[in-house]
């Protein structure tokens, strides 16, 4: 936490799946950075679920990173608003759809973001690509100064 | 002019389930068939690793019930050093068991608020847009919070079990790698409001009894949605008593006459079949007893009430004894039935998490057993959704080279096509179009097998769901998407 602003990092999917396991692996990291872990919190599982809605409401701004397979960029992030998303007979829940659970149940709405790190490839077990290795290192880089500029924005008054 | 439907969640890797129904000229149901793309890879990944390693590969098959996968590779091993199925020291087992009724009771709790508490509050006809598991937040709050908290409870349990939240470690071969501290266990026996077992056990039952309410209200539909007579297959303890870790493998018809009788689950090869079939790349189980025509049976909670003699803890047993009363004692081959008994297994999880949190072993230091080992070991288990079969042998390098799984989704495979052709027979059979209720109603036979479709991976930008009308010459006449 920094000046009363509690930031969680949410990486989901599947690290047992190459490309799949981007969100996780970015988790991962700030775990394991000195000077980001002091003020981020991180949580990380192989998918979004309904219990993420208590998760999200003790925050005030929450990045949930995620593989992606069909975006343009290496990563894009996208500010998100609270959806009732649909899923047919799966356990799937979508970041939108959790906002909207923790609006719905618990009377909050952290400032919320995705951002989709570009994944290539999907096959079980084999290593992460190459191509998505450096698309998690330009996202890392990229969360690191959003993530600094928003506290920056907080501390001088115009944040959340 | 035929016409054929396809109803397809289009999803990135594994797993993407479609139905598909075929009509006459005047649409009448010709056929209807229920495909899922099962991810068969696996099996050849594992080739040449160290055996010690594959507890912990076989969770990246599945984001939903890893735990399942964990413990069922972790009995295979057991097997292949030496300790067997039955020579765990009693922490090691009831640490194991503590990690599985964990898992139960969070995916059962899961496919409750999740996935049926919105069909039965709203109706299965309601509208799509409110008949999911926000509708039910917003109209429901406090139904919603107990969902939550209840999937977490059980979330928690697996996390102090297996060590981490993804890609556990805490079964190893022959054992498992840690006990559970007096500080851990309090924090789920002694817990403040709600995160506390005895919370836990209080809400399950009122699950068991919503359910029951809407039962009453809505006996016709319950009772005869997607029914059909099958037979049940599941694992029970070697008294006949329910056991969702370990027993004897038991199969009865749909008169309740025992097919295979309490044999060992090792012997699997002898017993248990897979037919394939050219349309669909799952496989289809049977019993070779009966051949591939008869010997198909249902897995999961239907089954497994209905080949168990009795529940060993009193509140389940008590829902078992009326569940069991409903059919006159014999099997119950009611589809929507599942919901009741997979219920009455919830609460069961949550009074066996209460007896292993008292028991003292727990806290006992002998982690690990060893053995002779030997080159070919099976695992099963009741996993969620059903009876989960991992098969492994070794070479002299320790490593593997050979893996058969069978996944409980596999198991029910013929019961889905079965309950999709009884919804495309009674309900989309000589209709002239296709309307949102029906497909609900289709949703909702392959919601009661709750089968793991394609949960492991994911990604931002896939569609859920698309529904096509081809006519017979492969022209799309029309499509939805949800």
């Amino acid at each position: 936490m920094l000046n009363n602003v509690k930031c969680l990092v949410y990486g989901y999917g599947n690290p047992g799946r190459q490309d799949d396991g981007l969100g996780v692996e970015l988790a991962l990291r700030i775990e394991n950075d000195e000077y980001l872990s002091k003020y981020v919190d991180v949580d990380y599982n192989y998918q979004l679920n309904i219990e993420d809605a208590l998760t999200i409401s003790e925050y005030d701004l929450v990045i949930f990173a995620d593989a992606a397979l069909n975006i343009d960029n290496p990563y894009e992030l996208t500010k998100i608003q609270p959806a009732h998303t649909i899923t047919f007979t799966t356990h799937e829940l979508s970041a939108e759809s959790i906002l909207a659970l923790c609006q719905d149940l618990y009377n909050k709405k952290p400032e919320s973001y995705i951002l989709a790190i570009r994944g290539y490839e999907w096959e079980m077990g084999l290593p992460m690509t190459s191509k998505a290795k450096c698309n998690l290192d330009d996202a890392y880089t990229f969360l690191t100064e959003f993530i600094e500029n928003h506290f920056s924005r907080c501390i001088a008054g115009k944040g959340i | 002019m035929a016409r054929k439907i396809t109803i397809e969640p289009v999803t990135r890797v594994e797993g993407h389930g479609k139905v598909t129904i075929q009509l006459d000229p005047q649409n009448n149901v010709l056929d209807s068939r229920f495909h899922i793309v099962e991810f068969r890879g696996f099996e050849r990944f594992v080739q040449g690793r160290p055996y010690w390693e594959a507890p912990v590969l076989v969770q990246r098959l599945c984001g939903i019930c890893p735990v399942s996968h964990h413990l069922a590779a972790a009995k295979a091993m057991d097997v292949i050093v030496g300790v067997g199925p039955d020579g765990l020291t009693p922490t090691a087992e009831k640490m194991r068991r503590l990690m599985h009724y964990g898992q139960m009771f969070q995916s059962h709790a899961l496919h409750f608020f999740h996935l049926v508490s919105p069909d039965l509050l709203f109706g299965v006809d309601a509208d799509p847009a409110i008949r999911n598991v926000i509708g039910v937040a917003m109209k429901f709050p406090d139904l919603a919070v107990q969902g939550v908290m209840m999937r977490k409870f059980g979330q928690e349990i697996i996390r102090v079990t297996a060590g981490k939240k993804i890609h556990g470690t805490g079964a190893i071969p022959g054992g498992i790698n840690k006990n559970l501290s007096v500080q851990e266990r309090d924090e789920f026996l002694k817990g403040a409001d709600p995160m506390n077992i005895k919370k836990m056990i209080e809400w399950a039952q009122a699950a068991v009894n919503l359910f029951k309410d809407y039962h009453k209200k809505n006996k016709d539909f319950i009772d005869s949605f997607a029914a059909f007579p099958s037979n049940h297959l599941s694992l029970v303890r070697k008294d006949g008593a329910l056991d969702l870790y370990h027993g004897v493998l038991r199969a009865v018809d749909a008169d309740g006459k025992k097919i295979l009788n309490d044999v060992d689950y090792q012997d699997y090869l002898k017993y248990v079949g897979e037919e394939v079939r050219s349309w669909s790349y799952m496989k289809f189980p049977y019993l070779k007893s009966l051949g591939k025509k008869d010997g198909w049976y249902r897995v999961g909670p239907l089954a497994r009430l209905n080949t168990a003699d009795f529940i060993p803890t009193p509140l389940a047993q008590k829902e078992f004894e009326e569940f069991k009363a409903y059919t006159n004692g014999k099997p119950n081959n009611m589809s929507m039935h599942m919901h009741w008994a997979r219920l009455i297994e919830l609460l069961h999880s949550a009074e066996m998490i209460e007896q292993l949190l008292n028991d003292p072993d727990l806290q006992g230091d002998k982690l690990v057993a060893k053995g002779t080992k030997v080159k070919e070991g099976v695992g099963l288990i009741e996993a969620p959704r059903g009876t989960l079969f991992h098969h492994y042998r070794i070479n002299d390098n320790d490593q593997i080279e050979m893996a058969n799984l069978i996944v409980s989704t596999t198991n029910n495979n013929e019961p889905m096509n079965r309950a999709i052709n009884w919804v495309a027979v009674n309900q989309i059979s000589g209709k002239k179009e296709i309307t949102e209720g029906m497909l609900n109603a289709v949703e909702v036979a392959i919601r009661a097998y709750d089968p793991c479709l394609s949960c492991a991976t994911h990604a931002i930008g896939k569609m859920p769901l698309e529904v096509t009308l081809v006519d017979a010459e492969g022209n799309v006449v029309d499509q939805k998407r949800k």
